[in-house]
């Protein structure tokens, strides 16, 4: 009997968001679950809010879990990760990335973009078992920003009931050949990561 | 060979899988990979049409004339294409047709959320409804012989939630099939719909949807699933998730075919539980027929009519319905989180649209939009469109307030994509009735809204290949506007130059307002961030007016104001030059200025494509 999982990936159209999604998706059918994924791309635009359900289980139903039903929120932005922190369960798992998309409320508005201090006081009242990731600037040490949800993705993995095999196995598949090696590296830097965060 | 799929890639591989052999669509959120997915397929004849009334006649005429053929289109779409919907469902077809109807509750990227059930019991063509990805591919191949079958278009009835969820699906072989007939049939009787014929073919119709009521009893996607004897739940669609998720112990009854309904497999089931319930989403579409058999059911007067239906939403309403006890409500943590900056979609950072707008806002005057990207011409601080109502609506709505008197000089705004759509017949009508309506054509160079179709103005087809490219001036002259302006869209003084122009005569006008859309791979291309010169900028916040989102405050503050001075982001900023072009102080940088920097093309955090 495998347990079921439901997952939420958020952050800002353009990210990657969804493009990690789809691997979770698929390392979910490869290790043996039902799966579905769902989201909602309505726009060409660049820079809206984006989010997407996925959930494994023996068989899965809904193609989105409801608010405080999430088991694991990966947030690739924070003040994305905010606003969707209610869907996460009381204690629930957050894998959260410090990158921040000032919106243009913030950029050229009057609005405020918050502080990390109070982000992790939001997070706090929802759940203790967090772990806060510098997706980006990681991805970026070696190159390239943009393999920042692999890294989120491979910090995610140290979580999961699956063989690291299987990731490496699927991710080939949903990015460019002449990324892969990149997009590898941050896997297994988030994957390190994580898993020393784990032991301490 | 199993794979994750979307609804509409399931469509795709169901079309391909059945022996269809054309298709056509116009794109439509939440339709369009549907027809994107289908065309990388091989054998296959796919195209965009110029709107989804052309679409649906090009498969109605592949299906006379033998060829298993499909259209697609979002539920609007088939408002646009309705007049076709019905004549076909009047003839009939020889070989299987289904037109698959992408409806949108919740209006994730619509303007309204209408249920197109209910075309398909006004026009008297059966209606399917998939429940997952592998459902909607089974369908397509069940719509088809049922098409075939009893000689009539189908209605393949999807929305968002199945669109654009991802589950597992078997995937097979392309079934060989020959023609089912060589040649278009010369039959003057079933095809030529003159009164006289149309007479004899009405009750056709009307015989034909009772024996397909008769076959809907025995239909294995109606679906019977005995659990418990206190609650029958009959579903359809997506909501048969739900009901699986949050009644676990209910018995179901899963209608595979929302119309016509098997009357008796209904009244059977209904025996079979004490409290009979229908969970659709949006109309009581399944609730009134049923209740219309004299059976007792409920249904919206427990679950809502509007929006789209969760696992949460089904569960607090039958809660509330005492359908379910107070112990099974999910309460979710409830944070206190202060105010979060909102992120609406807006223009994207070098979109050609954004300087047009700041120009056309200076006239003050009233601003027919229509729908596409442009349509983000409306929110702050652009805020200069007064109206969007459906696409090819702004002409026709300028040119009627226009005749109705209204003292202020009309301006209808409308996308490339668009025009080509509806909005010619209404720009047509302008010239032929003397309005004066100023007409602008925002050409990006793409259908960008769905996601950067080609369409008639690009010069390439759905394949990528090189075809006749529609130019838009001759066009226009063509349909009797004497006065046609082209500008380039980046260039604010010839865009108000256009306008003065235009406003100074008593004509009809058209306004080109030309650049590619800036996430094209040529306008990538060209990407090179500008630099504000913080020693000139004054802080008077001009260039925030234009609403660029790589435009943002800098941490370094002009004495005089005691304001943030300006600011751009290297790695959103295109290089467009709007505002560098409302700049008073020349404080921003033209691309001249700037020494290149070829390090930002690779490293755009906001480019990857999704
Ligand atoms: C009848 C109908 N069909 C399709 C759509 C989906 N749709 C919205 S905008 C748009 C096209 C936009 O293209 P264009 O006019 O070139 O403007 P752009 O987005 O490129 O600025 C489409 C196809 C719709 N809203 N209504
Ligand atoms: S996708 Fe293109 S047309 Fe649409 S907002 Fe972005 S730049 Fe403008
Ligand atoms: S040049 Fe100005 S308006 Fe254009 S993308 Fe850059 S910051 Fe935005």
């Amino acid at each position: 009997m495998k347990e079921p999982i439901n997952f939420m990936l958020v952050g800002v159209g353009g990210q990657g968001t969804l493009l990690a999604a789809n691997i979770l998706a698929e390392v979910g059918l490869v290790a043996g679950y039902d799966v579905k994924k769902s989201e909602i791309h309505g726009m060409a635009q660049r820079g809206g809010s984006v989010s997407s359900h996925v959930r494994w289980g023996e068989q899965v139903f809904s193609p989105m879990a409801g608010k405080g039903e999430v088991d694991i929120l990966l947030g690739f932005e924070m003040v994305e990760a905010l606003r969707y922190i209610e869907f996460l369960r009381q204690g629930g798992r957050a894998i959260l990335s410090t990158h921040q998309i000032p919106p243009v409320a913030v950029t050229s508005g009057g609005a405020e973009y918050p502080s990390q201090a109070r982000f992790t006081g939001v997070v706090e009242q929802v759940t203790k078992d967090y772990l806060l990731v510098p997706a980006v600037e990681i991805a970026q040490q070696f190159g390239n920003a943009r393999a920042h949800n692999l890294v989120m993705l491979g910090a995610l993995s140290v979580f999961l009931p699956v063989e690291e095999d299987i990731w490496l196995q699927v991710a080939p598949r949903h990015v460019p050949a002449k990324a892969l090696e990149v997009n590898l590296e941050a896997f297994r830097r988030g994957r390190a990561l994580a898993g020393q965060a784990r032991k301490r | 060979m199993k794979r994750i799929l979307s609804g509409n890639e399931a469509i795709a591989w169901g079309a391909w899988e059945a022996g269809v052999e054309v298709a056509a669509a116009y794109p439509g959120t939440p339709s369009t990979e549907i027809l994107e997915t289908f065309a990388t397929l091989p054998d296959v004849y796919a195209e965009w049409a110029t709107n989804e009334k052309v679409a649906m006649d090009v498969a109605i005429g592949a299906a006379y004339a033998g060829r298993r053929a499909m259209t697609c289109m979002k539920h609007v779409g088939l408002n646009v294409a309705a007049d076709s919907f019905f004549y076909a469902s009047m003839t009939g077809i020889e070989a299987g047709l289904v037109i698959v109807s992408a409806d949108d509750p919740a209006m994730h990227s619509s303007q309204n959320e209408q249920d197109n059930r209910n075309y398909a019991k006004f026009a008297r063509v059966p209606c399917l409804e998939p429940s997952d990805s592998q459902e909607a591919k089974e369908l397509v191949a069940a719509a088809l012989d049922l098409s075939e079958q009893f000689d009539t278009p189908v209605l393949l009835r999807i929305t968002t939630r199945i669109a654009h969820t991802y589950s597992p699906v078997e995937t097979g072989e392309r079934q060989k099939r020959p023609p089912k007939v060589e040649k278009f049939p010369r039959n003057f009787e079933k095809y030529v719909m003159l009164p006289v014929n149309a007479r004899r073919r009405h009750p056709v119709l009307e015989e034909r949807i009772q024996r397909l009521r008769e076959f809907a009893e025995t239909f294995p996607y109606n679906r019977l699933e005995l659990r418990g004897e206190e609650l029958g739940i009959v579903t359809c669609g997506v909501a048969y998730q739900y009901a699986r998720e949050v009644f676990p112990d209910a018995s179901i009854l899963r209608l595979g075919m929302t119309y016509p309904l098997p009357r008796r497999l209904i009244a059977d089931f209904a025996g079979r539980v004490r409290r009979l319930i229908v969970l659709e989403e949006l109309d009581p579409f399944l609730e009134e027929e049923i209740r219309s058999l004299g059976i007792p059911v409920e249904g919206k007067s427990i679950f809502p009519i509007c929006g789209e239906f969760s696992p949460e939403v089904v569960r607090d309403a039958a809660i509330a319905a005492g359908l379910l006890p107070e112990s099974e409500r999910v309460v979710p943590p409830n944070p206190i989180k202060g105010d979060l900056p909102p992120r609406p979609p807006v223009l994207c950072p070098g979109c050609p649209h954004r300087g047009v707008f700041y120009v056309m806002k200076k006239f003050k005057l009233p601003v027919q939009g229509d729908i596409g990207c442009y349509t983000l011409g409306a929110m702050p601080p652009l805020s200069t469109i007064d109206f969007c109502g459906c696409m090819g609506a702004g002409i026709g709505v300028a040119h009627g307030a226009d005749k109705a008197g209204d003292p202020e000089r009309q301006i209808a705004v409308i996308g490339d994509s668009t025009f080509f759509h509806t909005g010619m017949p209404a720009l047509l009508n302008v010239a032929y009735n003397r309005g004066k309506t100023i007409t602008v054509i925002m050409d990006n160079r793409v259908t960008a809204m769905t996601g950067h179709q080609h369409n008639p103005g690009t010069g390439y087809t759905l394949q990528g290949e090189k075809t006749v490219e529609i130019e838009l001036e001759p066009l226009v002259r063509a349909m009797g506007i004497p006065h046609v302006r082209t500008v380039d869209a980046y260039d604010l003084k010839a865009v108000q130059e256009a306008f003065e122009e235009a406003l100074a005569k008593e004509e009809p006008a058209v306004i080109i307002t030309r650049r590619e859309c800036a996430l094209l791979p040529e306008a990538r291309k060209r990407y090179l961030p500008l630099r504000v010169d913080r020693s000139k900028c004054i802080a008077c916040w001009t260039c925030f007016r234009v609403g660029c989102p790589a435009i943002r405050r800098s941490d370094e503050i002009f004495e005089k104001n005691k304001r943030q001075k300006s600011d751009i982001d290297p790695l959103l900023c295109t290089g467009c030059e709007v505002c560098a072009q409302v700049c008073p102080q020349h404080a921003i940088l033209f691309r001249a200025e700037v020494a290149p920097a070829p390090e930002a093309a690779g490293g755009r955090s906001g480019a990857s494509e999704e």
